[in-house]
C-alpha cells in the first residue's frame, strides 16, 4: 500500500528535529565565539579557537576526562560482565530460589530515582567504612561500584532481549555433539550475543561518562568527574569553554554512531542478498 | 518401492536401546508415564502423536536433554539414564537444524569431532566424505544462511553422522520442507541409513512421513505408547479408536455385540443402521459396546445392489471431491450417518456417479476392525 | 559410573551456582541493603557528628538491647506543606511533561516509522544520538539559548513580539522545556518500535471496509500501539519525577521537586534521616505509580 505522508507528520517530523538539534548547533557555533560574554557574538573576533586552546591547557579538566573515562571504561565492562551472567541465569534457569526477587532486583535500579540511589549508597558506604574499614574515603573505587550497580541494569535488559532470541537448540546441539556446559558458552551463546553485549558496553559507558547526580553522592574530595566539574561550572553560569567541551564530545558521538550505524546498514544488506542468493540456490 | 525393510518383526535377541518404564514428570504433569520399549540395531524407529503426546520429551530423554523421574534407559547394553548429553554415543538432528550461524558449513559438520580432540587432518576428511555423502561438495565454506532449506537439512544430517553415533535421533526431520523435497528427502534418508548401519529413532506428527520411513511406528497419545507396529499392523490393524482415527482416514461406528464367535462377529451399528459382520472374534463380553473401524478405500460404491447378504447398505452422494488419483465420495445414509469412501481412478471411464445418485455401498466382511473405544 | 556422575552434578552445580550467585549477591548487597540503610536512618535522629545520625541499636548500661525507633521523620516530612508541595509540584511536573512529550513524540515517531527504508534508518540514529551526547550539556545548551541576551529573547524582539527580553530562566516554563527536550528520545524510541511493527495490512483492510485513514489512525494505529504508549510514558515519567539537574539548572529558587529537595536536605542541611524520609516517601509514591500502571496496562490488555 502506498503509504500516504500527511503533511502533519511531516511539519511535526521538522519541528521535532530542529527542536531536539538547534540547541547542540548553537553550542557548536558559540564555541568558536570570542566573547565571553557567551551569546553576545562577538563579531570582529569570531571564529575563534581560543576556548579550544584554553580547554586542552587546563589541567583540571583533563584529569577530569581521564577519571571520567577510566570510571566509564571499567563500570562498563564490569556491569556487561555481571549483566551478561543475571541475563543467562533468568533466560536458562527457569527455576531458582529467590528468582522473583533476582528478577525485580536487575530491574528496579533502572525506575529508582538517581538521588534515592546516589543516597542509598552514601549510606552503604559511610557504614561499611565503619564496620570493615573499607572505604576509608570515598573516590574513584566507589564511584565505579555505584556505576556498575546502575548500569548493571541496562545491561541485563540488553543482553537479555538478545538472549531470548537465541534458540535453545543450538546450546544443546553443541551439548549433543560433545562439549560441555562452558565450553557451550564460550564457543556458541557467546558469539551469538555479542552484538547485544556490545551495545550493552556502549550503553553502560554512555549511562557511566554522563552521570551525575549519582557520582555527586559517592565522589570523594579527590575525585572530581567530568561532568561534575561542568556542573559546578554551569551553576554559575554560562562559560565558553564548556561550549568547546560540548562540540568535541559532540564531533566524537557523531562520528562513532555515524561509523556504527554505516557498518549495521551494510551488513543488513548483506545479509538481504545473501538470503536472496540462497533462496534461487535450490 | 517399499521402504519398510524388515516388516513386523519385532527385535529379538537383546534389543540395542532398551527404554525401561520411563516416567518424566513435569510439576504435577506427566509428560511421559511409564513407557517401555525396545528397539533392535539398524531400526528406523518412528515415534508418532499428535503434539503434547510426549514424544519430544521421550527423544530428549534418549539424547541426555531429560533426565527420567523414573526408570532407565539403556544403549547398547550401557545404562545411560543419567549420562550427560555431551558424553552419550547418540546424536540428534534438530528440528529447526539448530545449525551454527556464525559458522562455516564444514565448522559444523566438524564441531563434534572437534570436541572429541580428533586432529584437524582426520577431522577435515571426515568432513569432506560426509558432506560428500550428502550431496554438498564444496559447499564447506558457505554459512548456513547461505543455503536453502534443502541443504540445510543435509547439513543438520552429516553434523549428527559424522561422529558415527550408535543412536541417531531425528525431531521431525521433513517438516520444514515443502512436499516435493520431502518425498525426494525421504528415500535418501532411508538410503543413507542403509549404507551407514545407524539405528534412527524419528519423532514425527505426520502419519505419511511415518508410514514411508519406518520399519516400526509407535504410536504415543498423553504420554503413553498406544501401539507399536510395522506401518502394515499399525494401519491395518489399530487397537484403539484413536490410532484407528489418528493414523489415514477411518469411518468409525459404535455398536453392540450381538454374536461373538472364535471366527466371526456380529455388531449391530445404531449409526450405520445395520449388522457389522466381522471375519474375527473379539472375545468380549456379551452386549458389550465395541467400535468398528472401516477404512474409506476398502468400500465399495455401485449403483446395483450387490448380491451379498451382509455388510450392505444404501445411501445418496451428499459430497465428491475429485482428487486425480482418487475421488473421496460422501454417502449420506437414510438416518444421516456420512460415510466416506474412497475410489482410486485407475480406469479413466469408470462408472461416473453424480451428486444425489442413489447408490450401494458394502465391504467384504475382513474389512473391519473391531477396536477398544 | 556413580561416583564420576556426582563428581559433573557437583561441577554443574557450582558453575550454576556462580551464573547466579555473582550477579545475585553484587544486587543483594549495593542496592538492597542501601535501600535497607535507608530505611532505617529514616528512623534516626539527627546528631552532631559522622555520620550525622544516632544509632537505632545501642546498648544500654545493663546490656539489654534496646531499639529506639522514632517517626518523627515521617510526621516531620508528611506534616510540612513545604515537602507535601514539593511532591505534588514534582508529580504534576513530570505528567506535563510526559503528556508533552507524547504529543511531540508521537508523530515524530510515526514520521520515521513510515519514512521510505533508506531514511528510516538515518532518522532513527537522529533521534538516537542526543541521547549518547551529554545529557548535563544539553540542559546546559538552554541556558546559553533562554538567557535575556541570549538567541530567544533576541528572535523574539528582532519579530517585535516583545520589546523587551522575558524571563525565561529560572522559571517552571524552562524546566518544562529542558524535560522535554532531555526526555523527548526515551518517547520516541518506544513508540517507533511499536508502530513500525504494525501490520500495514490492518490499515489495508480498514480502508478496504471504507475507513478514511484519519478515521483508521484512531481506529486501529493508535490502539495497537498503546504497549509503546505505556513504555514511552512510563520511560519519561518515572525519572522525570525524581530528576535533580534540570530543576537546578533552568528552574527558579522556588521551583520545588523533590528530588532538588532530597539532595538541598542531604548536602545543604546534612539532615541524613529526613532526606532518608523522603526519599522512602518518593519510593513509595513511584512504586504505587509503577503498580498503578501495571495493572491499567494489564486491563486494557485483557479488554483487547
Amino acid at each position: 500500500m502506498k503509504v500516504r505522508r500527511s503533511p502533519f507528520v511531516l511539519v511535526m517530523l521538522v519541528v521535532g528535529f530542529a527542536f531536539l538539534y538547534l540547541p547542540i548547533l548553537s553550542m557548536i557555533v558559540y564555541s568558536f565565539n570570542a566573547s565571553r560574554l557567551v551569546t553576545v557574538w562577538d563579531a570582529a573576533h569570531s571564529p575563534t579557537i581560543i576556548w579550544y586552546r584554553e580547554l586542552f591547557a587546563n589541567d583540571q579538566v583533563l584529569e577530569a576526562a581521564r577519571l571520567s573515562l577510566q570510571i566509564a571504561a571499567v563500570s562498563a565492562t564490569g556491569a556487561v560482565i555481571l549483566g551478561a551472567l543475571a541475563a543467562f541465569a533468568l533466560v536458562r534457569y527457569r527455576r531458582f530460589r529467590g528468582r522473583s526477587l533476582f528478577g525485580l532486583l536487575t530491574t528496579a535500579p533502572m525506575v529508582l530515582p538517581e538521588v534515592i540511589t546516589g543516597l542509598s549508597l552514601l549510606l552503604l558506604f559511610v557504614a561499611l567504612g565503619q564496620w570493615t574499614g573499607w572505604p576509608q574515603a570515598r573516590g574513584a573505587s566507589t564511584i565505579t561500584i555505584a556505576h556498575v550497580t546502575f548500569c548493571l541494569a541496562y545491561a541485563v535488559v540488553v543482553i537479555q532481549a538478545r538472549l531470548m532470541t537465541v534458540d535453545r537448540s543450538l546450546e544443546e546441539a553443541a551439548m549433543d555433539l560433545g562439549a560441555r556446559p562452558w565450553k557451550v558458552f564460550v564457543v556458541i551463546t557467546l558469539p551469538l550475543i555479542l552484538p547485544a553485549i556490545a551495545s550493552a558496553w556502549v550503553l553502560s559507558f554512555i549511562l557511566s561518562w554522563d552521570d551525575i547526580v549519582i557520582t555527586s553522592f559517592v565522589s570523594g574530595p579527590g575525585s572530581t568527574t567530568l561532568p561534575q566539574l561542568v556542573f559546578s561550572k554551569v551553576r554559575l553560569g554560562v562559560s565558553p569553554d564548556i561550549n568547546a567541551l560540548a562540540t568535541i564530545l559532540v564531533g566524537l558521538v557523531s562520528v562513532c554512531v555515524a561509523t556504527a550505524g554505516g557498518v549495521m546498514m551494510r551488513t543488513e544488506r548483506r545479509r538481504l542478498h545473501d538470503a536472496q542468493t540462497a533462496m534461487g540456490a535450490h | 518401492m517399499n521402504l519398510n525393510q524388515d516388516g513386523a518383526t519385532a527385535p529379538a535377541g537383546i534389543p540395542y536401546v532398551r527404554i525401561d518404564r520411563v516416567t518424566k514428570r513435569f510439576g504435577t504433569f506427566d509428560a511421559v508415564r511409564q513407557v517401555s520399549l525396545d528397539i533392535a540395531k539398524g531400526e528406523i524407529f518412528c515415534l508418532l502423536g499428535g503434539s503434547g503426546c510426549g514424544k519430544t520429551t521421550l527423544l530428549r530423554m534418549l539424547a541426555g536433554f531429560e533426565e527420567p523421574t523414573e526408570g532407565s534407559i539403556f544403549i547398547d547394553g550401557v545404562d545411560v539414564t543419567r549420562v550427560p548429553p555431551y558424553e552419550r554415543p547418540v546424536n540428534m538432528m534438530f528440528q529447526s537444524y539448530a545449525l551454527f550461524p556464525h559458522m562455516t558449513v564444514a565448522q559444523n559438520v566438524a564441531f563434534g569431532l572437534r570436541q572429541d580432540g580428533i586432529n584437524k587432518s582426520v577431522a577435515d576428511e571426515r568432513v569432506r566424505e560426509m558432506l560428500a555423502m550428502v550431496q554438498l561438495e564444496g559447499y564447506g565454506p558457505r554459512k548456513p544462511h547461505q543455503l536453502s532449506g534443502g541443504q540445510r537439512q543435509r547439513v543438520a544430517l552429516a553434523r549428527a553422522l559424522v561422529k558415527r553415533p550408535k543412536l541417531l535421533l531425528l525431531d521431525e526431520p521433513l517438516g520444514a520442507l515443502d512436499k516435493k523435497l520431502r518425498e525426494r528427502t525421504q528415500f535418501e534418508l532411508v538410503n543413507l541409513q542403509e549404507q551407514l548401519g545407524v539405528t534412527f529413532v524419528i519423532v514425527t506428527h505426520d502419519q505419511e512421513e511415518a508410514m514411508t520411513l519406518a520399519t516400526r511406528i509407535g504410536v504415543m497419545r498423553s504420554g503413553e505408547i498406544l501401539q507399536v507396529g510395522s506401518p502394515t499392523d499399525i494401519y491395518e490393524f489399530p487397537n484403539s479408536r484413536y490410532v484407528a482415527d489418528f493414523i489415514g482416514s477411518v469411518n468409525l461406528f459404535d455398536g453392540k455385540l450381538v454374536v461373538d464367535e472364535p471366527d466371526h462377529c456380529r455388531i449391530h451399528c445404531e449409526g450405520l443402521g445395520a449388522e457389522v459382520y466381522v471375519a474375527h472374534g473379539v472375545s468380549s463380553a456379551p452386549d458389550a459396546t465395541v467400535t468398528v473401524a472401516l477404512r474409506p478405500e476398502k468400500i465399495r460404491l455401485g449403483r446395483e445392489q450387490p448380491s451379498q447378504p451382509e455388510n450392505v447398505v444404501r445411501g445418496i452422494i451428499a459430497g465428491i471431491a475429485y482428487l486425480g488419483d482418487s475421488t473421496r465420495f460422501l454417502v449420506q445414509l437414510s438416518n444421516g450417518t456420512q460415510l466416506q469412501v474412497t475410489r482410486s481412478n485407475i480406469d479413466r471411464h469408470d462408472e461416473h456417479l453424480e451428486y444425489d445418485e442413489v447408490v450401494w455401498a458394502s465391504w467384504e466382511a475382513n474389512s473391519p476392525v473391531v477396536v477398544s473405544r | 559410573m556413580g561416583i564420576r556422575t556426582y563428581w559433573q552434578q557437583f561441577r554443574s552445580d557450582l558453575g550454576r551456582r556462580w551464573v547466579i550467585g555473582v550477579p545475585y549477591g553484587w544486587l543483594l548487597l549495593f542496592f538492597l541493603v542501601p535501600l535497607l540503610i535507608v530505611l532505617k536512618i529514616s528512623f534516626s535522629n539527627v546528631v552532631l557528628a559522622m555520620p550525622p545520625v544516632e544509632p537505632i541499636l545501642t546498648w544500654s548500661h545493663d546490656q539489654i538491647l534496646q531499639i529506639r525507633v522514632n517517626f518523627s521523620n515521617y510526621t516531620f516530612v508528611l506534616g510540612d506543606r513545604l515537602y507535601l508541595a514539593a511532591f505534588v509540584n514534582s508529580l504534576r511536573v513530570a505528567a506535563i511533561s510526559t503528556l508533552c512529550t507524547l504529543l511531540i513524540g508521537y508523530p515524530m515517531a510515526y514520521g520515521i516509522a513510515r519514512a521510505p527504508g533508506a531514511w528510516r534508518n538515518v532518522l532513527f540514529l537522529l533521534v538516537a544520538l542526543p541521547f549518547f551526547t551529554s545529557f548535563l550539556l544539553r540542559v546546559y545548551a538552554w541556558i546559553g539559548l533562554l538567557s535575556r541576551s541570549g538567541p530567544v529573547n533576541g528572535l523574539l524582539i528582532h519579530l517585535g513580539l516583545i520589546n523587551e527580553p522575558v524571563q525565561f530562566l529560572q522559571t517552571d516554563f524552562a524546566v518544562y522545556l529542558g524535560m522535554v527536550y532531555s526526555y523527548l528520545p526515551f518517547m520516541v524510541l518506544p513508540l517507533y518500535s511499536a508502530i513500525e511493527k504494525l501490520d500495514l495490512t490492518l490499515l489495508e483492510a480498514a480502508a478496504d471496509l471504507g475507513c478514511r485513514p484519519t478515521k483508521a489512525f484512531f481506529a486501529i494505529t493508535l490502539p495497537l500501539t498503546r504497549e509503546g504508549i505505556f513504555a514511552g510514558c512510563l520511560l519519561v515519567f518515572i525519572p522525570a519525577v525524581g530528576e535533580y539537574v534540570i530543576p537546578a539548572l533552568l528552574g527558579g529558587p522556588d521551583t520545588l521537586m523533590i528530588g532538588r529537595v532530597v539532595w538541598d536536605e542531604f548536602f545543604a542541611n546534612r539532615d541524613w534521616p529526613v532526606a532518608s524520609a523522603l526519599a522512602m516517601v518518593l519510593l513509595l509514591v513511584l512504586s504505587g505509580f509503577v503498580l498503578l500502571l501495571q495493572k491499567v496496562q494489564a486491563q486494557s490488555e485483557e479488554a483487547q
